[in-house]
Order: structure tokens, then sequence, then C-alpha cells
């Protein structure tokens, strides 16, 4: 069996389901939610974490011991991100920091470019950058090279809970990129995250399917297992699978009369 | 490029036939499909779609939790100044109503700011009315830089500037812009618009843009209801927020719903816009416009403004005050009669009660 850790910025990791802290029904059930999803790592967008008041402080809900990944939510350019990753950092959220960058809000694309300026500039000021991408293999590449701790491609529009629509591109940053491949948006169901973790992706980043659950607790629960499982499954490796049956009337039989 | 454009292409459909024409099959056909055109939002306003409403607020509901999550944003208004040079025929802080005008000065705007973060909003609109020689750009200016202390992000709803202008006031601190068209037929805004420089309809239609070029991180825009068929505006109105999307990818969108209210003056609404109505202009712009914020004021009742909620709501004025130096001063004359008047603490509260996470605070100025 292979090693099974997953390291990003040095720290060691056991959870591979990150989660998030948006559009949840009250405040007063994220931190139940969280630990529910055994997450250890939790994003936020700075945009709506409000130090003024302890009441009001997301980072109050977030379960002690976790590691935040405050987020640039709201930037428009690189210029902007760095600016909110500077405020992150000096307010006390730590060195970790997701890159956003969406210049689009019909679609909520990330704007890639824009993505690799800001994880380069906010690397080399010892930032742990966990862009957040449309899954393209050059840009991969640039973010690794730049210093990116992980590559978060998007499975689906953010919010769009419509699974792995991007899989064929996943697939190839999973085999080519050597830092962690973090699926972030689009997995709306707990069987798209385990198939997500069957092919071989480090981790997933669930918030809306979480959040805008019926029950977020139970549903963070299901993620964790759907997380552990299918990663259990990539792991034990996966037969091959085959889209023909075995023919019963091979084609190259008659190559066994011949070379007999 | 302008939206004027845009307005004159699809003047010159015959909205009532369009609309009289479409039938059940129409609306579920439409239902039926994942992202609509603009001929699909036209069944959705036709009188047939509101034999769909029930139909219509489930996709909407869905639509509205998987796009913002359960939660509304809330903010509050706050009026710098009701000295306005034009003469509108609806509206009650027209030139031609004799009342005590009133303009704030930075000290007062400075108090007011304070009552209102105290309580908690995080979100601020400031407003005036359209006087160039009370409330200049100058003045605006000074305002937001001795209100954004208090507050993580200031939005205007003044008269439209110049996009020079504009990038002043982004300068000082303003994130947002909100500007009603209150009419998009061309002709009944002459009509209602008597005098003033708010009778030049193509300088306000394009002011939108102007901001949005300027760099405006969010525009709330919308008619006022009542001034012509309820169908059209609303029709129009989403065409414009639709092509302020397409060219402005990074805009934040929002589109109000103001009805008109009574007020000072006789004036009365061309077209009535039933609490049905409503309803029916709310899902048809959630299902045309997903990802468009929909913000709701306190001009509705306590009860309906509840039950509008989940229908595609995404943002709510809370404490809100349409008198100048209403949250400090008394003896304030209002622009309009307000319906809701809870307190900030009461909203917060139903919020919960509803399902919805209040959300104080989505910016810091960076």
């Amino acid at each position: 069996m292979k090693k099974d850790s997953l390291v990003i910025g040095g720290v060691k990791l056991e959870s591979r389901l990150l989660t998030g802290t948006g559009k949840f029904p009250r405040k007063d059930i994220i931190k139940d939610t969280i630990e529910a999803s055994g997450s250890q790592v939790v994003t936020m967008a700075l945009r709506r974490v409000d130090f003024d008041s302890p009441k009001e402080n997301i980072l109050n809900y977030i379960p002690k011991g976790c590691i935040l990944l405050p987020n640039t939510s709201g930037a428009r350019t690189a210029e902007e991100a760095v600016r909110i990753a500077r405020i992150a950092k000096a307010a006390g959220c730590g060195n970790w920091i997701k890159i956003e960058v969406i210049s689009d809000n019909k679609y909520l694309m990330p704007d890639n470019q824009e993505t690799i300026k800001a994880t380069e500039i906010l690397a080399k000021e010892g930032f742990v950058v966990l862009p957040y991408v449309s899954p393209d293999l050059m840009v991969a590449k640039r973010l690794e090279e730049v210093g990116a701790g992980a590559v978060m491609p998007l499975g689906a529009p953010i919010g769009s809970n419509r699974g792995l629509k991007t899989k064929e591109m996943i697939r190839i940053l999973i085999d080519e990129i050597e830092v962690p491949i973090i699926v972030d948006a689009g997995i709306g169901k707990p069987s798209q995250a385990a198939e997500a973790m069957e092919m071989g992706a480090d981790a997933v980043l669930v918030n809306t399917a979480i959040a805008t659950a019926q029950d977020p607790i139970g549903m963070g629960r299901a993620f964790a297992k759907a997380v552990q499982a299918g990663r259990m499954g990539y792991l034990a490796g996966s037969g091959p699978v085959r889209d023909y049956a075995k023919a019963s009337s091979p084609l190259t039989g008659f190559l066994e009369g011949i070379e007999s | 490029m302008s939206f004027y454009n845009e307005y004159l292409k699809y003047k010159g459909l015959n909205l009532d036939d369009v609309f009289k024409r479409a039938n059940d099959n129409d609306v579920r056909r439409v239902l039926a499909k994942d992202s609509l055109e603009w001929e699909d939002f036209l069944i959705l306003l036709s009188p047939v779609a509101t034999k769909h409403l029930e139909e219509m607020a489930q996709r909407a509901n869905k639509e509205t939790i998987q796009n913002f999550g359960r939660v509304i944003f809330l903010y509050a208004p706050l009026y710098l100044s009701d000295h306005c040079v034009n003469q509108c025929a609806y509206c009650g802080f027209n030139v031609k109503n004799k009342f005590k005008r009133k303009k704030l000065n930075i000290e007062e705007i400075r108090r007011e700011g304070e009552a209102i973060a105290k309580k908690g909003i995080k979100h601020l609109l400031i407003l005036t009315g359209e006087s160039r020689k009370h409330s200049p750009v100058s003045y605006i200016k000074e305002a937001v830089e001795a209100l954004k202390d208090y507050f993580s992000s200031i939005d205007i709803e003044i008269y439209p500037l110049y996009k020079g202008e504009y990038e002043e006031l982004i300068e000082a601190g303003v994130d947002g812009l909100t500007i009603y068209q209150e009419v998009y037929n061309e002709e009944i805004y002459d009509q209602v618009h008597i005098t003033g420089p708010k009778k030049d309809y193509r300088y306000r239609l394009d002011a939108p843009e102007r901001g949005a070029k300027a760099g405006m991180r969010r525009i709330n825009i919308g008619p006022l209801f009542g001034l012509d068929d309820w169908r059209k505006e609303a029709f129009f109105s989403a065409i414009h927020t639709q092509y302020l999307q397409k060219n402005y990818l990074d805009l934040e969108l929002a589109l109000s719903l103001p009805r008109l209210r009574p007020h000072l003056g006789s004036f009365q609404p061309k077209s009535i816009v039933s609490d049905r109505d409503l309803v029916q202009i709310i899902l048809a712009y959630r299902l045309f416009l997903p990802r468009v914020g929909i913000s709701l004021s306190t001009r509705e009742g306590e009860n309906l403004r509840d039950n509008l909620l989940p229908l595609g709501i995404t943002k709510l004025s809370a404490e809100s005050s349409t008198a100048v130096g209403g949250y400090t001063q008394k003896d304030s004359t209002d622009q309009f009669a307000i319906s809701d008047g809870r307190s900030l603490k009461e909203i917060k509260k139903l919020l919960l009660e509803k399902g919805y996470q209040p959300i104080l605070q989505d910016w810091h100025r960076i």
C-alpha cells in the first residue's frame, strides 16, 4: 500500500476534506458541522469576517485546532487578492490563503492569469498559497513553479452542485502535478466527492453541498465518510474498468491456431 | 456603447401581444429549461404565468439557496439632504412640494453614522436629492470620508454623475452604486419628469454603465413600479441588468422592486402592482437572472416582506429612516411612508427563525 499522508505547507493533515463557512442558515451550526466532517482546514471569505463583533465574527464559530484558510472572495484582480491576503494575515488569520480572483460574476469562473500573479507574490511573502483555478495543465505547472502549496481545480462552477464535470482535465493534473490537487467547487453529493478521491485527488473542498443541506451536520458526516471511502478505494487500486464485455468469440482467436 | 441601443431594439416589439398570446404550454416549456432567454422571461411575466406561481416559486427558492446560500444581506440607508431641483410628479421631495428642506452638515452626518453603526450595521447606503448646489460631489465625498471609519462598505444612491465623478467617490471609499431609472418607457419618463436635470432620460439610463466603467463593485438598478405597465418595466429592467452583466463581468448586480406609495402630492400610479404581481416579478427575475441579487426595501409591510423572503430575495434594508436626520433628530419629513418599522434586532431574529443567516459584514475596504 502506498504511503498515505497529505502534507500542505509543511503540515501533515489527517482529513482530506476541506470545508467552508459560507451559505449556512445560522452561524451556531457551523462548529458542529465542521466537527462532524472531521475537517482540519476551513475556508472563510475574509470579506465576511467581522473582526469588531465577537458574536458576529465567523472565526469564533470554527473549532479550535482547525487551520484557517481565508479566501480572497471579491477580488477582481491579482492586486486586490494580494491586498486581501495581507489584511487576513495582519488580522491574525495565519499564513494560509486561498486565492480566488473572480472577474466574472455570472459563472464565477476564476481568472487563471491573475491567480498566477497573486500566487507568485504571496508565495514569496511566505504565504501557503492555495489557488482556485479552472483545470488547465499549463496553469497548474506555472502555479507549481511560482510556489503554490496545492492547486485547487474546479469540478464544476462554484455552488452548482453539478459534480465532476471537468474530470478528464483534473485527471491530467493529478498525473502531472507534484503538489497536492484539491478538487474545489461543484461537488454536490458525497458520491461525487468519493469519485474525485477514487481517481486520485489528494483532497476535496466542499461548502455549498454541506451548508445548504437540510441537515448540514449529517451531510458533513456523510462527506467525511465518502472522502475516506474514495481514498481507500484509490489506495486499494481499483481493478481495470472495461466499457465492453469480454467477447465470447474473440476476434484474434485465430492467431492461436496459426502460432501453434 | 449604450443600453439605449438595446432599449430601442426591444421597444418596437409588441409586448402586449406577446403577453396576451402566451399560453400554459409556453410556461411549462420555459420551466423545463435550464437557462432562460429573454423570450422565455416574457412568458414568465405574462398573465397566464400567474397560474404557475407555485411551480415558479419552488424553482426560484432552490436557485436562490444554491447561488446565494441560506443568507440575507442587511444594510441601512442614510439620507444626507432632501434638497432637490427636480420636479418628478411622483416624488415627495419634488421641488414644488413645500416643506422645510434639510441638509446635514458633516458633524451631523458623523453623528447619524455613529448612531447607525452602533446598531450593528456595516453596510451603508447614502442618499441625497438632486441638487448640485446643496449637495455637490465635494459634499458627498466629504460625507463618505467622514463615514468610512464606521462602515465596512458604502454605496451611494444620488443623482447621476459623470464617470470621473464616480471615480472620485470610489477613491474616497464608495464601493457600490444604486440608481433607478424610475421608468424605462421614454415617453412616460418625459411626462413624469416635468422639469429639472432628471428630464435627461439617456443621461440617467447610462449612469449605471458609467459607474461600472469607473470601477464600482456593486450596481443596483430597478424601475419604480407603477409608472408604466409593470410587466414591461420588469422586462426592461431585467434586460438592462443582463446588458450590464454581459459587458461588465465582474459587477455584483442587484435589482430592486420599489412600488409607488402614497406621499405628499397627488400623483396616482398608472399601473397598480398587487402583491401577487410583485411575487410574479420576483420569481421571473430570479429564474431569468439566477446570479443577480434582489433587494427588498422597507416600503413593503412586515407580513408581505417575510413571505417574499424565500422567493428569491437576497438583500434587505433594516433600521431604515427615510428622513434627513431621521436617526438622531426629531421632526423630519420622510421621502415615502415606510411599512416595516422593525428594528435590526427584530429583523435578525426573524431571519434566523425563517432559516436565514443575517449577513451584516460582506466587504473590507482594501
